[in-house]
């Protein structure tokens, strides 16, 4: 699962107000609040780095998390933000339109 | 060739020139709109209502859905369908001579005109108070009406229901609307700058408290009026709220059901 590539998707609206990463799905208007966790891997969902990467990288290198928690957690965060159309998941790197290439 | 009637219903400094066939219902507008009636020769904006026989098997509780189709909005609801070419300005919508087909109508217009503009519609009361206008947001239930009927003499209620927020050089104006609630009372036709918006809870003491930027933003999307299935318009609606949140203290007003509440909004 971890092995997926992660990009978020460009039909959203992102925006970081008193320190907390708030989006919203620009097809069915659900609103998210990102922690400091979900904030490190949107930011790095750039479509190319695999989200086992993204997890050891952006996750278990700059927070205290138990490197399975935090594969855990991120398939969670993946999965219900892929299901609202605001992270695009897919086993080959993402290049589509649909995804942004930078933040 | 048949006569058409016209009036131009002015929300915010916007008038809507609406034309229609038949007197009877320009009538009903002029008397649900008084005080809402701008200069024919001033409106950009253009609707013809072509009134229709209630059918038996009109699905009267459709909800709203409004959709862009070549760049023509489609709206349509149980009792109405509705297009609005917003590069002509202009539009068409099919309706009985129900008052509240024609009100929604409007409503849904002037949501896709402010979105625009960085402003929206905001389920909200309003009234101007010492020349600064409050909000009172919340949803059905909440104190809407409330509040708007235990205000003093000398605030002017803009809306016990929807309030008209409008994106200026200087910040943000809120503006009287006729679109009413429970109380059923039209707001004044007239503006101020917006000082303060109130999420409004009821409970056993009068006080304001801060709530945090996200769930400042949070609620006003929640309350904001949008119905457009359209990607560009909700990255705008979202942008116009964290903008909005940015410059406008939202605070929560909890408030007991009696006048001395006003005491809290100067």
């Amino acid at each position: 699962m971890s092995d997926r590539f992660i990009a978020r998707s460009t039909a959203i609206a992102a925006r970081m107000i008193g320190g907390e990463m708030m989006v919203m799905s620009a097809s069915d208007s659900t609103f998210f609040t990102l922690n400091e966790v979900a904030t490190a891997i949107w930011q790095a969902a750039d479509g190319r780095t695999r989200l086992s990467e993204i997890v050891s990288q952006s996750v278990c290198n700059q927070f205290d998390i138990e490197p399975d928690i935090a594969r855990a957690d991120a398939e969670h965060f993946v999965d219900e933000l892929s299901q609202h159309g605001i992270l695009i998941v897919s086993d080959q790197p993402v290049t589509s339109p649909d995804a942004v290439e930078g933040l | 060739m048949n006569a058409v009637h016209e009036i131009a219903v002015e929300i915010g400094g916007t008038p809507i020139l609406l034309r229609t066939a038949d007197l009877s219902f320009r009538e009903m507008l002029a008397g649900r709109y008084a005080g809402f009636i701008g200069s024919s020769q001033n409106s950009r904006f253009e609707l013809n209502v072509n009134l229709i026989t209630p059918a038996a098997n009109t699905a009267s509780d459709e909800d709203v859905r409004v959709d862009v189709t070549n760049g023509v909005w489609q709206l349509r609801r149980g009792d109405f369908r509705a297009q609005w070419d917003p590069h002509s300005g202009r539009g068409d919508v099919r309706q009985t001579a129900s008052p509240y087909s024609i009100d929604a109508v409007l409503r849904i217009l002037h949501s896709l005109l402010l979105a625009k503009e960085g402003g929206f519609l905001l389920h909200a009361a309003s009234a101007i108070r010492n020349d600064r206008a409050f909000l009172f947001s919340g949803v059905s239930g909440a104190g809407k009406t409330t509040i708007s009927s235990l205000a003093p003499q000398d605030a002017k209620l803009l809306t016990d229901e929807i309030s008209y927020i409008r994106k200026t050089a200087d910040g943000y104006i809120a503006c009287g609307t006729p679109f009413t609630g429970e109380l059923a009372r039209v707001g004044e036709n007239c503006s101020a700058p917006v000082q303060a918006v109130f999420l409004l809870a009821q409970g056993p003491e009068n006080r304001i408290d801060p709530v945090s930027t996200v769930e400042a933003v949070r609620c006003l999307l929640r309350n904001t009026l949008f119905f457009a299935n359209d990607p560009d318009l909700v990255k705008l609606v979202f942008r116009s709220a964290c903008e909005f949140v940015d410059k406008i203290p939202v605070q929560r007003l909890t408030f007991v059901p009696d006048s001395r509440v006003w005491d809290l909004i100067q």
